[in-house]
């Protein structure tokens, strides 16, 4: 199935879903708005002609203080039928929150957990929402473009 | 054979049943000769360290054998990037370990930070800066003769320590007392 049918798949069954596309990505990819994430999800999951049962990577990314955005992306792939997709979505960078996938995908359970802890959004529905690679009582989400190291961690001094 | 060549076949074999030394002679020697340190790696340094271990370096000649529990180690081999997260279960694997204990920091990132100096906001700049090192092994890697090197500069360390001499009065009475 090629870029434009499954565009065309999911637009059939979701009207508004679709904000934007990028052929130059690698693999092509669809933004999709936030609100419809998770049915487009499921729906490309369940669907006996695109199955993309594997979530073979997710991306959180900050697009900084003057874009004032954070984007996600999903890569999907469909092992029987060796299609590759990309999903992003794009949230507010203030308070990002969006619907957790981790009930489509258990891949997405420690994905999203990371990108909680390191660019800091939240993941609604998720069934373990902390930190993955800091200690707990760690400041801020290091992958932000505005982020500032702690004075000090544990009375170790953290910035030389 | 006469009586006293026997005595000095006696004296040569051991067979005289008693050898005289100095207790922080024969200490020392016990504690160098079987440094046993505990078993776990933080990063590639450890690949470096087990590879040492292996047959083709042999550590275990110097009567290095890794164990698997602070409690029965003497050293500690920090092999590797010590982040801050890692740093408290160091600093409490060290408190484990009985006395005397050593520390080996190895490779660039025990000893400094090493590649994470500038933007590594995760990474401890040494591993000095939580417990107290013995001995450095430059390198980033160190290959296994570094770290061998390692232990023999330890080794030359613990030979040279007393337990009788009151070395913390001797320091005192160099000062100039006001």
């Amino acid at each position: 199935m090629s870029f434009e049918e499954l565009k065309q798949l999911i637009q059939e069954s979701f009207s508004e879903a679709i904000v934007a596309e990028d052929e130059l990505a690698t693999p092509k990819a669809l933004l999709v708005s936030k609100d419809s994430l998770h049915e487009v999800c499921d729906f490309l999951y369940t669907n006996d002609k695109t199955y993309f049962d594997s979530l073979s990577c997710m991306t959180a990314i900050d697009n900084g203080v003057e874009k004032s955005t954070v984007e996600i992306a999903y890569n999907l792939y469909s092992i029987p039928f060796d299609i590759h997709l990309m999903i992003k979505v794009e949230l507010d960078r203030d308070n990002p929150s969006v619907v957790s996938v981790s009930d489509i995908w258990r891949t997405a359970d420690w994905h999203e957990r990371e990108a909680f802890d390191l660019v800091g959004i939240h993941f609604n529905n998720h069934p373990d929402l902390r930190r993955i690679l800091l200690p707990d009582d760690w400041e801020g989400h290091p992958l932000r473009r505005d982020y500032v190291e702690q004075e000090r961690y544990h009375d170790v001094k953290v910035k030389y | 054979m006469s009586k006293e060549q026997q005595e000095i076949l006696g004296l040569k074999t051991g067979e005289g049943g008693i050898i005289i030394s100095k207790l922080d002679d024969l200490l020392n020697w016990a504690r160098l000769s079987s440094l046993w340190p505990v078993g776990f790696g933080l990063a590639c340094c450890a690949i470096e360290f087990m590879s040492t271990a292996s047959s083709a370096y042999d550590l275990d000649r110097f009567g290095v054998i890794p164990r698997n529990s602070p409690r029965q180690a003497d050293v500690m081999i920090v092999s590797g990037t010590v982040t801050f997260k890692m740093a408290d279960r160091v600093i409490r694997l060290y408190e484990q370990m009985a006395d005397p204990k050593y520390v080996i920091s190895m490779g660039s990132c025990a000893n400094c930070g090493g590649p994470y100096w500038e933007h590594g906001y995760h990474v401890l700049k040494g591993v000095d800066r939580v417990i107290p090192v013995d001995v450095y092994v430059p390198g980033c890697p160190p290959r296994p003769e570094a770290l061998i090197g390692g232990f023999l500069k330890l080794q030359e360390k613990i030979r040279t320590e007393s337990v009788l001499a009151p070395k913390a009065l001797e320091k005192l009475m160099k000062k100039d007392v006001v």
